[in-house]
């Protein structure tokens, strides 16, 4: 009989503690997606966390797909996209979540295309790129270049970076059968850095150890690098937002985290990690 | 000689149950040993029912590929022409064959490199090396199999693929050959060990019978112990290929994925297993992509499968052959 008392006594005990601690003290936000953004996003929680001792932000990546994905099913509270949801993914989420998918621009991106340093050219059309990971350009002396084949480097299909890619510089034609999908813009720019003849893609505030090309808008038109003011002018082609999405208006904890990151210092962060701050936004560059 | 007292001990049979009186303690020990005996029996059953579960369910998520169709993809569609594989896309192509190639492709390569390096290396263990030696490698290989598959796959992106590049010259620095270079790490151990203990489990006296007959102690290994543990040669080696066509970190960080319909080992490869870890994260629930994506997931299983059936079918074969009676 003791026994049956210490077991309601103890799940008494345990009932008492769960209660005792109202869960609202500890503000868990989850933010999933973009790997693109995923460096950015950890270093927001990092910072936010040190600010708010109250607050646990959890960042992880694995592509603005399954970043949208988890939004839809409900295992995420933020959702890190490198683009646009689509229309139907927004009906989703108003679906399964019973609530608007809402849309918070958090940065701005040069979506850049990187060369090997040893590379001598500095500047291709968008044509040009396009035609490259079409797979219609095999070699690099076809514009310009020395004779060596090309070798394509880009990110995996679950990339919001990929399909934005895919729309604004395949005209979403296929990529060529020897394009290479690697897991993260961490690997594209380490394999080409790495590859003399390699060519890829990625998020600006990746672009270490290899070089970034200006891009212009057709054959005849100038070069524009992938740099702050032609990003805000919007003179870069490849120029694009970056943004958070909720399901519903944020509340609570996430609504802080919101504010905050749009805020100057969570903007600062932005330019700290090799983003672009919004134009709009308190910090000036 | 150790071994064959071993042989001997498996061989004693007792003669009789030796006769105690039927006290209350030996009902209880006979009631604790039937106990006993179902509850091991149940958990066997579990372990197998799981794996029967899992088949099951992957299967159930590719079938309405049969009774759908959902999008106008059906079970024909991933073998049918384009031979492409691009799911993001404006008119999606779900061809499976270059990703049963390249898997092929990869696996092929890492089991000739791992198979003759983990054979000698086991036949100098088992053979040659005297015993102090023997106890310092073995264990020192099959550390190689704790080796988590994401450092070999970081170690062979940062360290291999640019040497095996360099010294034959190939044009994409990420390729079938890198791949199964790496690979071939993951699965050494795996084939060294099984072959190692089979051929260690070979009885002496086919040792001193050859070794009395005047062959020399190379000859004795070569044609004597070797072909004597061929059916745990041949289990090891299946293991290894198992554990080859299945394995995803090191193929989706070291083949550069992209699915080529070519037999081409020095270009970029893309298999099955790193295709469903790439794509399964962001796929649309009950889309056509994720039908496609279980239907990969239920070939592996069934390759694998058949491998397994097809190797314990030669290797029970062998057995029989060379020693008269199926184990």
């Amino acid at each position: 009989m003791t026994t049956k008392y210490y077991f309601v006594s103890t799940l008494a005990v345990l009932l008492l503690f769960g209660c005792a601690q109202p869960p609202s003290e500890r503000q868990a936000v989850t933010v999933k997606g973009s790997d693109t953004m995923v460096l950015l996003g950890q270093r927001w929680a990092e910072i936010y966390m040190k600010d708010h001792p109250n607050a646990t932000i959890q960042v992880t990546g694995g592509g603005s797909g399954t970043g949208i994905a988890a939004l839809i099913n409900g295992s995420t509270q933020i959702c890190q996209a490198s683009r646009p949801m689509k229309a139907e993914e927004k009906a989703s989420v108003k679906q399964q979540r019973n609530a608007d998918a809402v849309e918070i621009p958090v940065a701005l991106d040069a979506l850049a295309v990187y060369l090997n340093k040893q590379n001598p050219l500095q500047h291709l059309s968008m044509e040009q790129v396009g035609r490259i990971f079409r797979g219609e350009v095999k070699n690099w002396k076809e514009i310009g270049g020395p004779d060596a084949t090309i070798v394509l480097y880009g990110r995996e299909n679950s990339s919001g970076t990929y399909v934005f890619f895919k729309e604004h510089v395949l005209a979403n034609a296929d990529f060529a059968q020897n394009y290479q999908g690697l897991p993260g813009t961490a690997a594209v720019t380490n394999a080409v850095a790495k590859d003399v003849n390699g060519i890829g893609y990625g998020g600006i505030g990746y672009a270490t150890e290899i070089k970034t090309i200006g891009i212009s808008k057709d054959a005849t038109g100038e070069p524009v690098a992938p740099s702050m003011e032609n990003v805000y002018s919007n003179a870069y082609p490849l120029s694009r937002q970056l943004f958070w999405y909720t399901a519903g208006t944020p509340t609570g904890a996430a609504k802080d985290l919101v504010d905050w990151v749009l805020g100057p210092d969570g903007q600062k962060i932005v330019s700290d990690v090799g983003y672009y701050p919004l134009k709009n936004s308190k910090q000036t560059p | 000689m150790k071994r064959e007292a071993i042989v001997r001990d498996n061989l004693y049979v007792p003669a009789k149950r030796p006769r105690v009186n039927a006290s209350n303690g030996l009902k209880w020990r006979r009631v604790m040993d039937r106990v006993a005996e179902k509850l091991i029996l149940f958990f066997a059953l579990i372990a197998i029912s799981i794996i029967f579960l899992i088949f099951v369910y992957i299967a159930r998520e590719a079938f309405p590929l049969i009774t759908q169709s959902p999008e106008g993809i059906s079970l024909s569609s991933p073998f049918t022409a384009p031979f492409v594989w691009q799911p993001v896309s404006g008119v999606p192509k779900y061809n499976v064959v270059p990703l049963i190639l390249g898997t092929f492709k990869v696996t092929l390569i890492a089991m000739l490199i791992a198979t003759p390096l983990a054979l000698l290396a086991a036949l100098y263990t088992a053979e040659f090396a005297p015993p102090s030696l023997r106890e310092w490698i073995k264990p020192t290989i099959e550390l190689l199999a704790g080796i988590p598959s994401v450092v070999i796959g970081f170690f062979v992106l940062i360290v291999i693929a640019s040497w095996v590049q360099s010294v034959f010259g190939f044009e994409f620095r990420l390729n079938a050959v890198t791949a199964g270079i790496g690979l071939s790490l993951a699965i050494i151990p795996v084939i060294y060990t099984i072959t190692e203990d089979a051929l260690t489990a070979v009885p002496n006296h086919y040792r001193e019978a050859s070794l009395a007959l005047g062959a020399s102690k190379a000859q004795t290994a070569m044609r004597v112990i070797l072909p004597a543990a061929s059916p745990g040669i041949g289990a090891a080696m299946i293991l290894g290929f198992g554990r080859a066509i299945g394995e995803t970190m090191i193929v989706l960080m070291v083949s550069g994925n992209a699915a080529m319909l070519t037999l081409d080992p020095a270009v970029p490869v893309r298999t099955l297993a790193a295709t469903i870890a790439a794509e399964l994260g962001e796929v649309v629930f009950g889309s056509g992509h994720y039908r496609i994506l279980f239907f990969l997931g239920t070939l592996l299983f069934l390759i694998t499968s058949a491998l397994n059936w097809a190797g314990d079918r030669v290797n029970r074969r062998l057995r029989s052959r060379l020693f008269g009676s199926p184990a």
